[in-house]
This record gives C-alpha cells, sequence and structure tokens, in this order.
C-alpha cells in the first residue's frame, strides 16, 4: 500500500495537522467573538436573563394627630403576584391560584383585564393574604411558575369608622386617572387615595416605589436577590402632623346618636385647625385596603344614608336660627344698630312690613330687646327690623364678602360652597323676579335662599370666637421652620364690644335659653340653636347647635357645630353633642379628668345636682322661656322666593 | 512513573486522555451545582468517576490485545456492530432527553448505545478493507465499496434517528479514505452530494453550485472514468432534488434544530432555547469566566443538558475565553497526537485506524463545541471524555486503547 511509504506519511499527516488546526481555529475564532467581542452585549443579556426588576412599594406617610397620636400607619402584609408573561400563560397561572386563593370568577376576569392593559408590570393577585394562604402558596410554590410573594406595608386606620370621611379611602390607580396631570410619573397597579386625606395629600403621601432584582430560574422562580447592582430602596412617604384630635373624633363619632344621619365639625379657634370633622353615617377605610370587595361597595354606594358623603364639606342645610348670629354681626359690622340698642318695636309675636305680615315663634311677643336679649330669646321681630335696617343688597353682598356662597378653602378634595345671593340679580338669574325689599327678613333669619356646609357654619363661628376673622380651616398641621402664618380667609370689622355683645347673646342661650341642660360644669359652652325645616320631610326639622367653649373667663378655644339631619329639636338634639365635645376636648386639652357625666341634662338623669348651672342662671339678667324653637315660623310660600329651603338646602345631599 | 509509562503504552496520548477525563469529571461536578439542585445532575459527577474507573479497564484490556487478533477480529467486531445497530432499531429504548428515540439496548443491568460500539465496528471494517488492498483508491469507483462499508451502519444510525452520530461515520470514512492515500480531489467529489443537500436549500445557491459542479468535471474529465463523471452528477442532481423529501422525513427536532441554526430567534422559547441560552453563558462568561461552579445561567438551570452535550457551554461560562481556549487546545494536542502516532506507524491498518479514531473525536469536537457557540446546527452529539454518559466514556477509552494498542505495531 502507498501509504505505508514514510514520505507519503509524512504529507498526508502535515494535511491532515492542517485541517485539524483550520477546524480548531475556526472554533477559537467563534469563542472569541462570542465571549471578548460580544462579551459584554452576552452578559447583559445574562443578567436580564435571570433578573427580574421587582417594584419595592413605599410606605405611605404615617398621620399624627394635634398630640403626636398615629391615626394612620402601615403594618407588614403578604401579597401574592405574577410575572408579566405570555397572556396564555398568566391565565393559566391564575386559574390554578385561583382555588388556593379563594379567588371569584369575576375576580380572575378582571385581573386578567388589567393584565391586558399593561403585560409589562408584574400583576398584583392577591394582598394581605392569610397565614393560610400564604402557607399553602410556600407549599405550592415551586409549582408556580412566575408567582412571587411579597411583603407589602399595608394602611390601618387606627380612627376606623371615626375617621372615615377625613381620611378618605385608598383603591388601584384608574385609567382616568393615570391620564390626568396630577397622577404623572404614575404607574398601573399602584395604590393611591381615592378621598379625603389620602387624595389631598397623595403627592406628599405616596413616597417613591423603590426598585429590587430577584434572580430567577429558568422557569421564573425566584431563587434569591440579586446583589450585583444596587436597588433602589422605597422613599417612604411623609408623615403628616394633622391639627386633628383624634380621641376627640372617636368620641364624636361615639355620642352621635346612633342609626342618625349628620355632621360635626369642631375647630381650633386659636388657628383654626380642624380638630374635628365627622359625618354620620360613616364608613371604616380599612375595609377599602387591599381593593373592597364588589358586593361592599356597592353596598356603600347604595345604601340611601349615603355613608361614603361627607356631609361635614359637601352636604347643605337652611342654617336657619344659626344663621341670625351672621346677620347680627353685618348689622354691627355696617353700624346699622349698636349692642345695646333695643329696636322701636317690641315683639308682639308678629311684624309687618311693605304689607307683608311676618310672625315671631312666640305668638306672646318677646316685648322689648336689646341684641344679646334677641339672640338668647332667638326672636325675629328684632331680627326683621334689623334686617330692614342693613336693607337686602347690602345684607346679601356681606353675606357673600363674608364668603357664605363660597368654600371655606379647607384641605379636603371636596368641599361645596354655600348657597346664598351674591347680589340682587341673583333672584332674576335663578328665579327671574326680582326681589322686593321685604325678602331680607326670610334672609335675616336664615331662611329663603340659604343653604350652608357644617363647616361654613364652623368658619363663622370661628370668627366669632377670633373677634371677627376666621382663617380656612386646616387639617394638616404645617410645623416647624417655614410654616406658613395662619391665613385670615376674611374679616368681619367688629368692635370688641359688638363681639362681646354676640357672645353674651350666645352666653344667655346656653346659661338662661333654649340650650339650659347643655351647659357643662368646668367650661363655658356658648352657642346658638336651630331647628330647619326643609322640604324633604317638613315634619322633622334639622336640627343644629353652633357655638363656641373655652375656660371660664377666658378666651373661646373650640368652635364646634353640630348638624342632625330630622333631628327635631336644636336644644335637644345638637347641642348636647356640642357640649359632650367641647367637654371632651378641653378637659382633655386642660388635663382635667375625664367624665361620663358632663351636661346638665345627664346630672340631673343621674341625680347628681347642678349648683353651678342654677348659680349661672341667676346672675343672667333675663332668663328666657325654655324651648323658643322652631324658628320656621313665617307663612310658609306667603312670598315667592321665601319658601324655606326649597331647593338648595334640602339637607338630603344629591347622589355622587 | 516508569508503572505510568509501562500501562499507558503511549503517555502523552493517555495522559491528555485522563487529565480531559478528570476535568470532565470537575465540569460534570459544576454543572451538578445548582440553585434548585437536580437530585440527578447533582450525583452525575460520582457516577462519571466510577465509569472513569471502568473505562480505563476496558483501555487496559483493549490496549493489551495482539494487533493481530485485532485485526482478524475486525470483520466479526463489524458484523456485532451491524447486529446491534438493528437490534437497537427492533427493541431499542429512549432514555434521558430523547426518551422517544431508541438509541439504547439492555443487556441484564447493562445498557449500551449501539451506535458507540458501530463506531467502532465501522473503524475497524474500513481500515480492514482498505489495508488488504495494494494500493490506496485512486479513482471514484474504488470509493463505493469503502463507502459502503461505512455506509450501512451510518444508514442503521441515521434510520434511529441520530444525526449527530452519523456525522461522526462520516468524519471515520473520510478520515481514514484520506489516511488511504485518496486524492483530496476525489474526497471532494464523494462529499459533493452532501453540499447539494445542504445548498438545496435555496433554489439559486444550488443553481450555481451545480453549474461550478459541472465546470469542474469537464475540467477533470482526463482524470475522471465518464461513469464516475456521471454519478458525481447524478448523485448532486438527485441530492439537490431528493432534498425536500429527505426534509420531510426528518424528525421535527431535527427539522426545528436545523431552522434554528439558522435562526435561533425564531423561537426563543422552543427550540432556539437551547441555542440562545448557550450563547448567552458562553458569551457572558467574557475572557476569564466567573469562576468554577459559578456560572449564573447554569446555576440557574437555563443551560439545558449542561452535564451531558451542553457541557461546554458550562467551561465556556465560568472558565471564560482563555478557559476555553486553553481546553480546545488540549483537544487539539489529543488529535495531533493521534496523527503523529499514525504518521510513525509503517503498518497500514494500524494507521488507518488511527485515523478513524482522529475522523470520529474530530467530529464530536467541533460540532459538539460548534453546536454550543452556534457555528453549526445542534445535534445531539457528546464532547469526548468530557460529556457525561458511561458508554461514551468506556467507548472513547476503548479508542484510546486501541489507538495505543496500533501505535505499538510495526
Amino acid at each position: 500500500m502507498k501509504i505505508a511509504h514514510p514520505h507519503s506519511r509524512r504529507t498526508r499527516a502535515a494535511g491532515a495537522v492542517v485541517v485539524l488546526g483550520i477546524l480548531l481555529l475556526i472554533l477559537v475564532g467563534s469563542f472569541f467573538r462570542a465571549q471578548v467581542v460580544r462579551g459584554t452585549a452576552w452578559a447583559l443579556q445574562s443578567d436580564s436573563n435571570r433578573l427580574r426588576v421587582l417594584p419595592v412599594p413605599a410606605p405611605r406617610g404615617t398621620l399624627f394627630d394635634r398630640y403626636g397620636r398615629i391615626i394612620a400607619d402601615n403594618v407588614p402584609s403578604y401579597s401574592v403576584s405574577l410575572f408579566p408573561a405570555a397572556v396564555d400563560s398568566v391565565a393559566v397561572s391564575l386559574e390554578r391560584l385561583q382555588p388556593v386563593l379563594g379567588l371569584s370568577e369575576e375576580r380572575v376576569e378582571s385581573l386578567m383585564e388589567t393584565f391586558r392593559r399593561n403585560r409589562r408590570q408584574p400583576l398584583l393577585v392577591k394582598m394581605n393574604l392569610s397565614t393560610e394562604e400564604l402557607a399553602r402558596l410556600e407549599e405550592l410554590r415551586s409549582e408556580f411558575a412566575g408567582v412571587f410573594l411579597e411583603m407589602r406595608p399595608r394602611r390601618r386606620y387606627i380612627g376606623g369608622e371615626a375617621l372615615g370621611h377625613v381620611m378618605g379611602y385608598l383603591g388601584e390607580v384608574s385609567g382616568a386617572e393615570l391620564e390626568s396631570p396630577r397622577f404623572a410619573g404614575y404607574e398601573q397597579g399602584m395604590i393611591v387615595g381615592k378621598d379625603g386625606l389620602e387624595r389631598q395629600y397623595e403627592g406628599r403621601l405616596q413616597g417613591r416605589a423603590g426598585v429590587r432584582f430577584a434572580e430567577v430560574d429558568a422557569v421564573g422562580r425566584i431563587v434569591g436577590s440579586f446583589q450585583g447592582q444596587a436597588a433602589r430602596p422605597a422613599r417612604p412617604g411623609d408623615d403628616l402632623h394633622l391639627n386633628l384630635d383624634l380621641e376627640l373624633q372617636r368620641y364624636i363619632h361615639e355620642i352621635f346618636p346612633a342609626g342618625m344621619r349628620g355632621a360635626v365639625v369642631a375647630l381650633n379657634v386659636e388657628d383654626g385647625g380642624v380638630l374635628a370633622l365627622y359625618s354620620a353615617p360613616s364608613f371604616d377605610p380599612g375595609e377599602f385596603v387591599g381593593g373592597i370587595d364588589r358586593a361592599k361597595w356597592q353596598a356603600l354606594n347604595e345604601d340611601p344614608a349615603l355613608p361614603l358623603y361627607n356631609r361635614a364639606v359637601i352636604g347643605r342645610y337652611p342654617p336657619a336660627s344659626t344663621w341670625k348670629l351672621a346677620s347680627a354681626a353685618i348689622a354691627l359690622e355696617q353700624g346699622v344698630i349698636t349692642p345695646g340698642e333695643f329696636m322701636p318695636e317690641p315683639c308682639h309675636g308678629s311684624y309687618r312690613f311693605q304689607g307683608v305680615t311676618r310672625r315671631c315663634w312666640n305668638p306672646q311677643g318677646h316685648g322689648h330687646l336689646n341684641l344679646a336679649g334677641a339672640i338668647a330669646a332667638s326672636c325675629n321681630v328684632y331680627f326683621y327690623q334689623m334686617g330692614i335696617r342693613v336693607g337686602l343688597e347690602r345684607m346679601v353682598e356681606e353675606g357673600s364678602r363674608i364668603g357664605f356662597n363660597q368654600p371655606c378653602g379647607v384641605d379636603l378634595p371636596q368641599e361645596t360652597a354655600g348657597d346664598f345671593p351674591d347680589g340682587l340679580d341673583w333672584w332674576q338669574r335663578v328665579y327671574r323676579y326680582r326681589p322686593a325689599e321685604n325678602e331680607v327678613m326670610s334672609i335675616v333669619i336664615g331662611q329663603g335662599p340659604n343653604a350652608q356646609t357644617p363647616l361654613k357654619m364652623a368658619q363663622f363661628f370661628l370668627a366669632l370666637g377670633r373677634g371677627g376673622s376666621a382663617p380656612a380651616p386646616r387639617l394638616f398641621q404645617e410645623t416647624g421652620e417655614g410654616a406658613p402664618e395662619v391665613e385670615v380667609a376674611w374679616e368681619l370689622d367688629l368692635a370688641p364690644e359688638s363681639v362681646d355683645a354676640l357672645q353674651e347673646g350666645l352666653r344667655q342661650v346656653m346659661s338662661a335659653g333654649t340650650a339650659f341642660r347643655s351647659q357643662v360644669e368646668h367650661w363655658e359652652v356658648i352657642g346658638k340653636t336651630g331647628t330647619a325645616q326643609h322640604s324633604g320631610n317638613p315634619d322633622r326639622p334639622h336640627a343644629w347647635f353652633a357655638g363656641l367653649a373655652g375656660s371660664w373667663g377666658g378666651e373661646m378655644e373650640i368652635a364646634i357645630v353640630v348638624i342632625v339631619e330630622e333631628g327635631m329639636s336644636g336644644s335637644s338634639m345638637a347641642a348636647p353633642i356640642a357640649a359632650k365635645a367641647a367637654d371632651f376636648h378641653l378637659r382633655q386639652k386642660h388635663g382635667v379628668p375625664l367624665s361620663e357625666i358632663q351636661t346638665v341634662a345627664e346630672h340631673q338623669a343621674a341625680g347628681i345636682p347642678t349648683p353651678w348651672a342654677w348659680n349661672r342662671m341667676a346672675a343672667e339678667p333675663r332668663p328666657g322661656p325654655d324651648d323658643p324653637e322652631p324658628s320656621q315660623s313665617g307663612e310658609p310660600g306667603a312670598e315667592p322666593g321665601a319658601e324655606p329651603a326649597a331647593e338648595p338646602g334640602t339637607g338630603v345631599p344629591p347622589r355622587r | 512513573m516508569t508503572w505510568f509509562r509501562r500501562w499507558a503504552g503511549d503517555p502523552p496520548l493517555v495522559g491528555i486522555a485522563l487529565a480531559l477525563s478528570l476535568f470532565g469529571i470537575a465540569m460534570i461536578y459544576s454543572a451538578g451545582v445548582l440553585n434548585v439542585p437536580s437530585p440527578v445532575v447533582e450525583r452525575a459527577w460520582q457516577r462519571q468517576f466510577m465509569w472513569l474507573g471502568v473505562a480505563l479497564v476496558g483501555f487496559t484490556i483493549v490496549s493489551r490485545i495482539p494487533g493481530r487478533w485485532i485485526e482478524w477480529g475486525s470483520l466479526p467486531v463489524y458484523l456485532v456492530g451491524l447486529v446491534a445497530l438493528a437490534a437497537a432499531l427492533a427493541v431499542g429504548t429512549g432514555a434521558g432527553p430523547a426518551e422517544s428515540v431508541g438509541r439504547w439496548i439492555s443487556l441484564g443491568p447493562i445498557r449500551f448505545q449501539p451506535s458507540e460500539v458501530a463506531k467502532l465496528a465501522a473503524i475497524l471494517g474500513l481500515a480492514r478493507y482498505l489495508s488488504s488492498r495494494e494500493e490506496g483508491p485512486s479513482s471514484l469507483r474504488e470509493l463505493v465499496l469503502p463507502s459502503l462499508v461505512v455506509g450501512v451502519p451510518l444508514g442503521l444510525v441515521v434510520l434511529q434517528p441520530d444525526l449527530g452520530t452519523a456525522l461522526a461515520f462520516v468524519g471515520v470514512l473520510f478520515a481514514v479514505l484520506y489516511w488511504a492515500g485518496t486524492p483530496p480531489l476525489h474526497l471532494l467529489l464523494l462529499a459533493s452530494p452532501g453540499f447539494a443537500l445542504i445548498l438545496s436549500f435555496d433554489t439559486r445557491v444550488w443553481s450555481a453550485y451545480f453549474i461550478v459542479l459541472l465546470v469542474a468535471v469537464y475540467l477533470l474529465r482526463f482524470r475522471l472514468y465518464l461513469v464516475e463523471s456521471a454519478a458525481v452528477v447524478l448523485a448532486n442532481l438527485a441530492a439537490g432534488t431528493v432534498a425536500l423529501p429527505v426534509w420531510n422525513s426528518l424528525a421535527d427536532y431535527q427539522k426545528n434544530r436545523l431552522l434554528v441554526f439558522l435562526d435561533p430567534g425564531m423561537d426563543p422559547r422552543g427550540a432556539g432555547w437551547n441555542l440562545i441560552q448557550s450563547k448567552v453563558a458562553i458569551g457572558s462568561g467574557g475572557l476569564f469566566g466567573k469562576g468554577f461552579t459559578e456560572g449564573t445561567q447554569k446555576r440557574l438551570d437555563f443551560l439545558p443538558e449542561q452535564h451531558t452535550d451542553f457541557i461546554f457551554s458550562v467551561v465556556g461560562e465560568e472558565l471564560g475565553f482563555v478557559g476555553a481556549t486553553l481546553v480546545l487546545v488540549v483537544f487539539g494536542l489529543l488529535l495531533l497526537r493521534l496523527v503523529q502516532l499514525a504518521e510513525r506507524t509503517a503498518d497500514p491498518f494500524a494507521g488507518l485506524v488511527l485515523f478513524g479514531i482522529f475522523g470520529v473525536w474530530l467530529v464530536h469536537i467541533f460540532i459538539n463545541v460548534g453546536m454550543t457557540v452556534g457555528i453549526v446546527p445542534i445535534t445531539g452529539i457528546p464532547l469526548p471524555f468530557l460529556s457525561y454518559g458511561g458508554t461514551f466514556l468506556v467507548t472513547c477509552w476503548a479508542l484510546t486503547g486501541l489507538a495505543v494498542r496500533m501505535a505499538r505495531e510495526e
């Protein structure tokens, strides 16, 4: 065989080595290209291969009340999510998770809908897993590709139902919200404030979600957190210190008559801070955390009592007699009356002006009264004459200036303005007739086209406690450096003796007038009751109380307004709530031990004598009758447009 | 070290083979270091270690068989190999990732792959045939019988179907024919139908190729018999035209592998997965790699068949370009040593057997390493000495023993 020749073998061997060399060079070359030339690109792909970016939700800011007590904070909770994957595989994963998590068909469908809208984000399947669910998922973890568990901060509301309306509630950011500039930078699935403070201060409370990298294996199971690249930690939302008094708010929730609707607003006289803002019936914002279920949401929305509706800031009610203080303040400011002055016509039970006779609530009449006496007796005849002196035009213009047709500017996402004429042409715009001058007789006693929110009335009484000026009520307490001065929203130009006279009138309402039985032992509570008829149910008028309270002989410290829808009587229904709430707040503030027996009425019921109350009455010059209400004594329908609270303030808020 | 020299017979060859085997066990151990451990892969290195013991015993025996016996035994071994392949087609069972493919035969407790035995059989059979002739093949006609000697087992392997191993037979055929003195031109013409088959996927390319072939045959008209020229042309024509039916006869996974080779992005989650993940693993290894056992792609189970066919991806990821090159250089030395041994021996049979082994290993190394980095299609073919697998390791060492034995022939 030829090949056996050594020379031939050498040639052949050389050829074989050349082929071998070429093939090996091809391989080495390929590796050089893959590992050295394109190495970085592959390394990046290797990272993206095994790393998944997971958002780290930021805990929302903690809310504190004025005494540093926590109102809302966060507790750890576990949630389960799915990595973004093909729609089919997400559907399969959901199907397998369904029995483990007890998801309803609807929920699965809505989750798929959410996922289809944004296929890049991890899909949050369920929050706030129970320990059993957690245990079962951990057991089955290896079977669920792409499923991951994570710890998320869960919102906790300490006040529960007591703070429902103030806190608002949380929910997933909606598609419409994402499109608005307010939510620029937000991503689908983020939890945002939907109402109340949670919405108002969303930007500060939200914080910034962090990012972490999780290392996953070929089937998408998380096998560890990745250390190679610094994850961005979540920045928690800002903590907010509020003017609220958590315990007062809870106390109001406790004493507000069960099953009744209404609102309570308490403001701090010193700075206009909101001490309490309560609307009944309320809801528990905690139920919204982690997604409220459909049935509950529907129940809340369909409840005729409208529990989601914040009556304190959007409910409008005819102010009735509580508004007499506003008329008096305007008259004093305009200089048409002086505090000590008696009206020329004594009250004989009715008053006639421009051919129209309007009655006082007391047909026996009140006789000669000065301002304080008229307030104490709630005498309509005094106010008719006062109103005629001011004149209709001046009355509505001044009322508008004080802001009775404007919102207060409270830091809540929703607030309605009061309903009040801004001038004589208002009647023409709304009712298409020129108002007669005698219309002022309705306006002056809080009737006619006038409906106010409890908050607006509280702001007005706040001004009475502050010598005539009122800032916008604020829930959020700016603290530390750079905190803004208390900004005055509007001012009444009242002489100190005018303020004294108005307060004196309110004082007499308590010490000797309609609200006698709502006095409390340690504090001076002054205020005006009101009973507002409304077209909703004319037999069951709304009960008002608006007043102030403070230490004896000192400045007023708290302005408080209570309305109980269809509460019948301001003095027996609304006044005790206001007095008890004020007493609670002041006891707490000044370190006086709390007591369950607060008002005169409660002392009487418990058989405890109240000499302090009788002493106060003895000191007053003019004891009044026990129950001068209701104030709604005019002839209904006597004049067009005077139909009390026909249109604006039925007290039944519109459905949202 | 004299005992080693005496035992090994050829210390360079055996030393390299031993180094590669031990390195292979280390890489198999590394392949088992996963974040979510798999009990099978985790213990594979221990079984491979055991198999190495068996393989070394096999090597010792084979390297001590008298050369004459081997030459005489070639024909019986060849026939046994064919029978075993036929048996595998009839009663073979699948195993591991290739469950549905009948590549295994059980003899009592022992399971082995007849195709491994058939490789040895083809080498011996072909060497025996060619060495029995006075002259090396100098015409195409003379290549027909040798082609048949390899073609029969090759055909049986393709029927299994095992495309990768079939390519190893092609390697044997060409390497042995080359050493037998076949003119390279004739080898090219022999291979030409294969080129035609590959190029037939694009009609225009195939047409151009066919014209070039016709011109070449015309220019070579004085060196070829007319029948030969006609056969080459017809074979190319046939390969070009039967490509479609052949394509259709391929198993789906084979089609996929070829298609994915052309475009790995075609199906990144399915057939392209292996290739993409292997490329990512190797590419992310960079110059120096991520460190032994530290490969992240491997640890996270992204690498498929990381202890068997894709062991070299682990090498690439963990030891980087430097490590991969070093391993390739060692493989090069192994093959170089075979060439040297063949060059030294005056015995035609011995030289041909050594080149047969050279051909098998060259194909295995080039295709296996090439597929991990994406320059050849993925064919399930293991890497000599490195890949996990008992039969394969024993075969490799048996071939080493054969090489050592042949090298001693005078």
